[in-house]
């Protein structure tokens, strides 16, 4: 018999600590929507996606008023579109218009997979695909691209590098009345993850089956609550298994979730995805974990410790809580999503440079950062470039959404709404990286890639 | 299948009545209730079985929730597999 605390700490989680299911994100493969006439393909693809994920936000919305739980997001993920271009050539815009339609058609809340993987160089499609980025972000509202510049496998594309940096100004650029949110959908990774739930980088990667059920859950709100009734006193290694068993509830919901959504729906449960996601909402930031465990503001040295602590015990208390692990799993840091780093970058403690020490042990990277919108190009593929190489090197998944405030400076702030929040203006160091961009070409794979 | 629904609000009267009355209304056998007052808050939970409900689960939440919020009261009713998963191994 379930005993009443247990009940009431559920319910207090969920009403008093923002626990919630981040997301439901549908995987569809669009593999058998491939056709050499751009119009035929267009149209498969409405065909497929809205036939698929006819009763996607329907069963999210179900699950979440029967067992009592907020499920946040309803969104999908296809294949790269790139690979779709790559076989009927044309304008990739044509895809990007039809995936917003396919979002409205369902009501998801957004739709990832605008993507190439240009990693090892770039095939039919990619260059196409990554030139339309821009346009394609700016004519539609719900569609996110991505792409994959680099891994641990294969180096880093220093071409790729050297295009994104300008597709992410021109993306801002071309949305700049509506506070440069172009670029807010457009993630750079390194080692992507070919099962990410999580938005703006999801997609459905090609060893996938056709249709899968990927949940992210969240809860940083649950663990800071923890961790602020535990004493002051206790030792790191307490906290941190106080942190694992936080996380193994989280996850516990998440899997159960998953699990029921995946079988009404009829379609496989891919994986859960450990992530530890804040939200704008007072409370609900990565950040106050950071500070409740004993730091004055986030970004004071001794971060990038807190961090890696609670990355790791994030994972180890999930893990077991879940029957199939995947995605990023880990604690996010964006900036503009996150009450407690908006705060510390307001403060001028949190800076880019510590940011870019904390990606290294967190589950994803720069993320949300506003840039001067003066910042050129080139500096903006030298951050590519540094977070692909510490990615690359750990072997681990990093990645850059950066945020060019196209007219604003250092002390102004853009203000996007909803769970992407709102974020000030961050100081980039403005020493130029142009010669070593415009070299292009690739960095090799490191040594880490021999295993075999 | 069943179900807990929780109330949390300020004590009145008649509060037991007014929502075992609205689970009886939905076909919804109560199985097990446990209250207290902490001070003058009121917190009730039952153990319904909602196997021969006579509506969608997710619609006798929604109504619960307005029934609860018209009185001041906080009501949630949640499938038991929540806590089940939650808590128990």
């Amino acid at each position: 018999m379930i005993n009443v605390n247990e009940i009431m700490e559920t319910i207090k989680m969920i009403d008093e600590e923002y626990l919630d299911v981040r997301t439901i994100t549908m995987g569809i493969s669009l593999v058998d929507c491939a056709d050499a006439d751009i119009d035929k393909s267009c149209a498969k693809i409405y065909d497929k996606i809205t036939r698929v994920a006819k009763d996607l936000v329907k069963t999210g919305e179900d699950i979440e008023k029967e067992y009592g739980i907020p499920i946040i997001n309803k969104r999908i993920a296809v294949t790269p579109i790139a690979m779709l271009v790559g076989v009927s050539g044309g304008d990739p815009i044509k895809y990007a218009l039809t995936l917003e339609r396919c979002a409205q058609a369902v009501g998801v809340n957004f739709i990832g997979g605008f993507s190439a993987l240009v990693q090892k160089g770039f095939s039919a499609g990619d260059e196409a695909l990554i030139q339309a980025i821009p346009q394609a972000l700016a004519q539609t509202d719900h569609v996110c691209a991505s792409v994959n510049v680099g891994s641990t496998k294969a180096g880093i594309n220093m071409d790729a590098v050297k295009m994104l940096g300008e597709k992410v100004k021109e993306a801002a650029e071309l949305t700049k009345d509506r506070d440069c949110i172009g670029a807010a959908k457009l993630v750079v990774f390194c080692n992507a993850p070919e099962d990410n739930p999580f938005m703006a980088g999801a997609f459905h990667g090609v060893g996938e089956a056709d249709c899968v059920i990927n949940v992210g859950v969240s809860g940083p709100g649950v663990v800071r609550s923890a961790l602020a009734k535990a004493p002051k006193d206790l030792t790191m290694n307490e906290i941190a298994d106080l942190i694992k068993r936080t996380a193994f509830k989280i996850t516990r919901m998440g899997q159960m979730v998953g699990t029921i959504a995946s079988k009404r729906l009829n379609v496989p449960f891919g994986i859960v995805d450990l992530s530890l996601a804040p939200t704008p909402a007072i409370g609900d930031s990565v950040a106050y974990i950071l500070e409740e465990m004993g730091l004055e503001t986030c970004g004071a040295y001794g971060t990038t410790a807190c961090l890696a602590m609670l990355n790791d015990a994030v994972k180890k208390g999930g893990v077991m809580a879940s029957s199939n692990v995947g995605g990023l799993s880990g604690a996010f840091i964006p900036v503009s999503e996150d009450a407690g780093m908006i705060h510390a970058a307001r403060e001028g403690v949190l800076t880019l440079e510590k940011l870019e020490a904390m990606t290294a042990v967190c589950s994803v990277g720069l993320d949300m950062v506003v840039l001067p919108g003066d910042t050129s190009a080139e500096i903006i593929s030298g951050i590519i470039a540094d977070e692909a190489a510490i990615g690359m090197v750990n072997s681990k998944t990093t990645a850059v959404r950066a945020i060019p405030a196209i007219g604003k400076q250092v002390g102004d702030e853009l203000s996007f709404g909803g769970l992407l929040g709102s974020g000030p203006v961050m100081r980039v160091n403005q020493a130029s990286c142009s010669v070593m961009i415009r070299r292009g070409g690739k960095i090799p794979a490191p040594m880490q890639a021999l295993k075999n | 299948m069943k179900a807990v629904v929780s109330v949390l609000g300020k004590d009145m009267v008649g509060i037991l009545s007014d929502v075992s009355n609205e689970c009886a209304k939905a076909n919804a056998n109560v199985l097990e209730v446990t209250q207290t007052i902490i001070q003058d808050m009121f917190a009730m939970f039952m153990m319904i079985d909602i196997s021969k409900l006579n509506q969608p689960l997710s619609d006798f939440s929604v109504h619960m929730e307005e029934t609860g919020k018209k009185k001041n009261l906080v009501i949630h009713v949640m499938h038991e597999d929540i806590f089940q998963s939650m808590h128990r191994i």
